[in-house]
């Protein structure tokens, strides 16, 4: 089967619950574990206000992946925002140049699968993550 | 705008989480609840999460504060009703919420408050009440 | 879809010859080693080739993925399945499909012109490796299933949760930690909590053989997750040799620890407001008897 994406604007606190529920019906349909599900939703909820609340709003590419190798969901955040000076101080837990409790980024790898960041100051920052069925 | 109600038993006020928050309605609850502590005098807050299918770092860094806020107006926080799934994510996550009491389930967690307020009313000077 | 006289030739001389090339099919088959008996040979063989007659007739022999060739590749996966389970080995299993093709080979030739036996030799040729080839495939993914259930039985097998008293578990770790099993572990105490309401879990490393960083931080992460449902962990069965690695390494275990699992239930009964008394042959605690002598 084919991937088939779903893209979701994110633009307001409302916007990061509808990335969570859409979430949650992918990865129940791609048959993850709950407690897979929950890291997953976990890891895209703090992506999803990330985008948000540091790139001022952009958007998350919902996909289901299902090939011969593997099954799961992949979700691309992208925004338009200042991008981030040190991808590595960024991953550091700890750090937090807003306000959570600065486990971020660094939290949200730790909870999935796959995880890629693209960034360069003034041209935004595209987070690309994914949790596969076991 | 939709607020979380908070109910008052004896000497605790008791918040039970029952929808997807998001992050206004989470800083709305942390605010009534610092307010509600200080007009009923309350030795508890209880919050039971166990509807909550996912709790991230907004709104752990949410349970933390206000057990953070009421631990200064005297009061005990216990959070209560914690799923197995969402407590692997947290500690993951990194979150192990250190300063936050927790308990199985609200009973639990009300016997907790409640065990407190007697201890502390044992040591006063006979003030049993 | 059109389909051309020659495959049209083909299905016939299989279907004709159903009986012969069966007969032919077995002996070649049976001159290999082989565990299967004659019996269980024939009847797959029968089915196989009657679906696989039906199919050449109906489908396109170059695409053994279309709905003509369901039945062949149901028999296929039925028979490479329970070779798989047998412990068969691959080419054993695939040999059964491949010395289909000499009896065949040998009817396209004494029926066909040159001409047409060339075509007719190639196109059974590369539907045969097309078979051959699924064979395997459907064997080894049932081979990767038995494996993967039988990893799951040791994981479960390896992590029992154990009720020792009214709100207090135990769980006997045997083996050593890595992320996986520390996921199942976790998993498995704190559901168990849920069930059993338990507010005190004792985790056991005396079977851990060894404690290393990663190790130690596996069992932090259990024990967090344990106090976040609300839930006190004790660590028991803590071996001299580990406790010095624990401290080498710079490891803080904020954790109660205890020497020995009865150490750890003795403190998990204190705690929930029980006391464990010795008690004398007339069935009386030796406290209650000291009150009797007093009085």
């Amino acid at each position: 089967m084919a991937t088939t994406t779903e893209t979701l604007a994110i633009v307001s606190g409302d916007d990061v619950v509808r990335v969570r529920q859409k979430v949650r019906v992918r990865a129940t349909e791609a048959g993850l574990s709950l407690v897979d599900q929950t890291k997953l939703i976990t890891a895209a909820s703090e992506l999803a206000r990330n985008t948000l609340d540091y790139g001022k709003g952009g958007h998350a590419d919902i996909m289901t992946v299902n090939d011969t190798a593997r099954r799961g969901v992949r979700i691309v955040f992208r925004d338009q925002g200042p991008g981030i000076p040190d991808v590595a101080l960024a991953l550091t837990d700890g750090f937090t140049s807003g306000n959570g409790l600065g486990h971020g980024l660094g939290g949200a790898r730790r909870l999935v699968d796959d995880f890629d960041i693209q960034t360069a100051v003034g041209q935004g920052t595209t987070v690309t993550i994914a949790r596969w069925r076991k | 705008m939709d607020s979380i109600p908070i109910l008052k038993i004896g000497s605790a006020l008791l918040v039970t989480i029952q929808v997807d928050m998001h992050d206004q309605l989470a800083t709305q609850l942390q605010e009534d609840l610092t307010t509600r502590i200080v007009e009923h005098h309350a030795r508890g807050v209880l919050i039971d999460i166990s509807a909550l299918e996912i709790v991230d770092s907004f709104i752990g860094r949410m349970l933390a504060n206000i057990a953070s806020v009421s631990r200064l107006l005297d009061a005990d926080t216990v959070v209560v009703g914690m799923r197995p799934e969402v407590a692997i994510t947290l500690v993951e996550l990194g979150l192990g919420l250190p300063g936050v009491k927790t308990a199985l389930n609200a009973e639990r967690g009300l016997a907790l408050i409640g065990g407190v307020a007697r201890d502390e009313a044992a040591a006063g000077d006979g003030d049993d009440d | 879809m059109a389909k051309s006289a020659a495959q049209g030739a083909l299905a016939r001389l299989i279907t004709d010859g159903e009986a012969e090339i069966l007969a032919d099919w077995l002996r070649t088959f049976a001159t290999g080693e082989t565990r299967i008996s004659e019996q269980e040979a024939k009847a797959q063989g029968k089915d196989l080739l009657h679906a696989l007659g039906k199919a050449v007739a109906d489908g396109n022999v170059a695409d053994i993925g279309s709905p003509d060739y369901d039945e062949v590749r149901d028999l296929l996966t039925g028979f490479s399945r329970s070779r798989a389970l047998q412990g068969f080995s691959p080419s054993e299993t695939a040999t059964f499909v491949f010395s289909l093709k000499q009896p065949l080979f040998e009817r396209i030739r004494s029926t066909a012109d040159v001409k047409t036996a060339a075509d007719q030799l190639w196109a059974m040729s590369s539907l045969l490796d097309q078979l051959g080839m699924f064979t395997v495939e459907a064997f080894q993914k049932t081979r990767d299933e038995l494996i993967m259930r039988q990893r799951e039985e040791i994981e479960e097998l390896s992590t029992p949760v154990v009720k020792l008293w009214e709100g207090i578990v135990a769980l006997p770790l045997i083996g050593t930690l890595d992320s996986g099993r520390t996921q199942v572990v976790m998993q498995n105490l704190l559901e168990t909590i849920v069930q059993t309401g338990a507010e005190i879990a004792i985790l056991d490393i005396t079977g851990v053989p060894t404690v290393d960083t990663l190790v130690a931080q596996h069992l932090l992460k259990t024990v967090s997750a344990a106090r976040l449902m609300g839930a006190d962990c004790i660590i028991s069965g803590i071996r001299p040799q580990i406790a010095q690695t624990i401290v080498q390494l710079g490891v803080q275990l904020n954790v109660v620890s205890k020497a020995t699992l009865a150490d750890a239930l003795a403190l998990a009964l204190k705690r929930t407001g029980r006391t464990v008394e010795k008690v004398n042959k007339s069935g009386r605690s030796d406290g209650a008897l000291a009150a009797e002598m007093r009085g």
